[in-house]
């Protein structure tokens, strides 16, 4: 393992540092927390807060700022954060409105905000749950009861952040959330395991010339292991099985996310983009918003995933292109 | 029901989980990620050390202490699930001292997280079991002990066991197992 790390267990605590200092005028970490929550909260907005394991930069502290996320809670690498970090995240972002959490579809994530949330509303403050559950590789994982939550995730965040900025009352935000998980699908391909640095070796070996359609965002197991493909191949494949779950049908409008995993390079998600362009005008479907880049990474995993969301109504197109402030959308 | 006697109950708890620690990470080996006895070590002593700081003088204040600092330091889904137990038994000792309640208060909160039922081999079982015993009268330390046992028959319906489906038979589950040194403690203790 080569990576460049101190202790593995101060890993997360260097990162909020660094983080925090290099990003001093968006953000800022709450002390004694791992929680990184928006410089000048104020307007008696409602709060977004996401979070998770930590692994998965930008994800998510990187997309906390003005129009995107009020704050994010960092769990240890890999694991959900603790119910009193959540709370902390859901006090920081708090400004009389009412807080919404974005969760992924994990059980420790899904238990652990569900218990800040009664902790918070002991608090007399009010929070709603968003579950997003976008990936279509598997119905239940090593980790979770029913579908796992990945990239998707972030547009999530992206157009309810939007929602909280123009507004919107916490009860609005819960229901355009559960409308808009509906609509957002994902499934990734990967080359390589990831290395948790205090594990020291890939949690999957993949050889050289094999690839994994299907892997999870910490490395479980996928759907199928096949021989290493051209991107356009690969491209087919997963265009082909989101259009499955979408049934879409020519005219139709969509938004497109490719997302890198952590270890692969912007050129090749270029190169994946272009080949998902072709099959996407092939069907005729409507491209009203477009995004490449590594946003749910796994670490250092190589491989990328396919985000779509069928945008329902230019309300979604709007806020998906909506200017932030954050390190990283 | 005293203050002193529930701190003592839960020391005793503490002392339980630190000697069957590597047994129950064992357990937690087969069908869960292999943590269980390391996090409800470290999440205990740390309860007890909170509760040696503040020393709470209520019942209430002695189970809302334990619940904020299982949670804060058991993580996983043992974290929630115990901090969860401890929340219910939290509310119904504002209304109640009566053990069976509170205990009934637990068993809800931890059915509400888990969203499980009795049967799906998990902490619930050992809980819903014991409850029914100490209504009936029947509980002792062997009959605790016969009840964690007995989850090793049972199929998993629910939890992380449950992806092993058949193969999760022939296993104690390790919450469970975990939940059985919570309820012998709580009668060594005496409380009633």
């Amino acid at each position: 393992m080569k990576k460049i790390i101190n202790q593995t267990d101060d890993i997360l605590n260097e990162m909020l540092e660094g983080l925090s200092y290099a990003y001093s005028d968006l953000v800022t970490r709450v002390p004694e927390t791992n929680v990184i929550v928006k410089k000048n909260i104020s307007g008696s907005k409602v709060g977004v807060v996401s979070g998770g394991g930590s692994g998965h930069e930008p994800a998510h502290a990187g997309f906390v700022g003005t129009g995107m996320l009020s704050a994010a809670v960092c769990g240890e690498i890999f694991t959900s954060p603790t119910p009193d970090q959540v709370l902390e995240g859901i006090k920081a972002a708090d400004d009389g409105a009412g807080v919404l959490l974005v969760i992924k579809n994990y059980s420790g994530d899904v238990m652990n905000f569900e218990m800040a949330k009664d902790l918070a509303e002991m608090e007399g403050i009010e929070v709603e749950t968003v579950l997003v559950d976008d990936d279509i590789a598997v119905e239940d994982s090593t980790y979770t009861a029913g579908r796992r939550g990945v990239a998707g995730t972030i547009l999530v965040h992206k157009i309810l952040g939007h929602a909280a900025e123009s507004g919107k009352s916490l009860a609005e935000i819960k229901e355009i959330g559960d409308k808009l998980v509906k609509e957002i699908k994902t499934l990734g391909v990967a080359l390589t395991g990831a290395t948790v640095p205090a594990v020291g070796k890939p949690g999957f070996v993949l050889e050289e010339d094999e690839i994994e359609f299907g892997v999870g965002i910490h490395g479980e197991p996928g759907y199928r292991k096949e021989k290493l493909q051209s991107s356009r191949k690969l491209a087919e494949e997963l265009v082909g099985k989101l259009k499955d779950e979408f049934n879409w049908k020519s005219g139709d409008k969509y938004g497109v996310l490719v997302n890198g995993l952590g270890g692969t390079p912007l050129m090749e998600q270029f190169v994946f983009m272009n080949d998902v362009k072709v099959l996407l005008e092939e069907d005729g479907l409507i491209v009203d918003f477009k995004k490449v880049g590594d946003v749910m990474t796994s670490i250092d995993m190589e491989g990328l995933s396919l985000t779509m969301i069928h945008i329902d109504t230019p309300e979604w197109t709007e806020a998906l292109k909506a200017p932030v402030t954050t390190i990283a959308w | 029901m005293e203050a002193k006697q529930i701190i003592n109950w839960l020391q005793l708890f503490t002392d339980k989980v630190g000697e069957n620690k590597a047994y129950l990470s064992d357990l937690d080996t087969p069908i869960g990620d292999g943590d269980h006895g390391a996090n409800m070590a470290r999440g205990t002593s740390e309860m007890m050390k909170a509760i040696e700081e503040k020393n709470p003088d209520t019942p209430t204040e002695v189970f809302k202490l334990a619940a904020m600092t299982l949670i804060s330091k058991v993580g996983g889904a043992s974290g929630p699930l115990y901090g969860s137990a401890f929340m219910g038994m939290t509310k119904a000792s504002m209304k109640s001292d009566d053990l069976v309640t509170i205990l009934e208060g637990g068993m809800s909160e931890i059915q509400k997280r888990g969203k499980s039922e009795p049967g799906e081999k998990t902490m619930l079982d050992t809980w819903s079991r014991v409850i029914e015993s100490l209504k009936d009268g029947s509980l002792t330390e062997e009959k605790v002990k016969e009840i964690a046992e007995e989850t090793k028959e049972m199929k998993a319906t629910k939890g992380r066991a449950s992806y092993l489906g058949e193969r999760s038979i022939g296993h104690i589950d390790p919450g469970a197992m975990s939940s059985s040194y919570l309820f012998e403690a709580m009668i060594e203790a005496g409380v009633k």
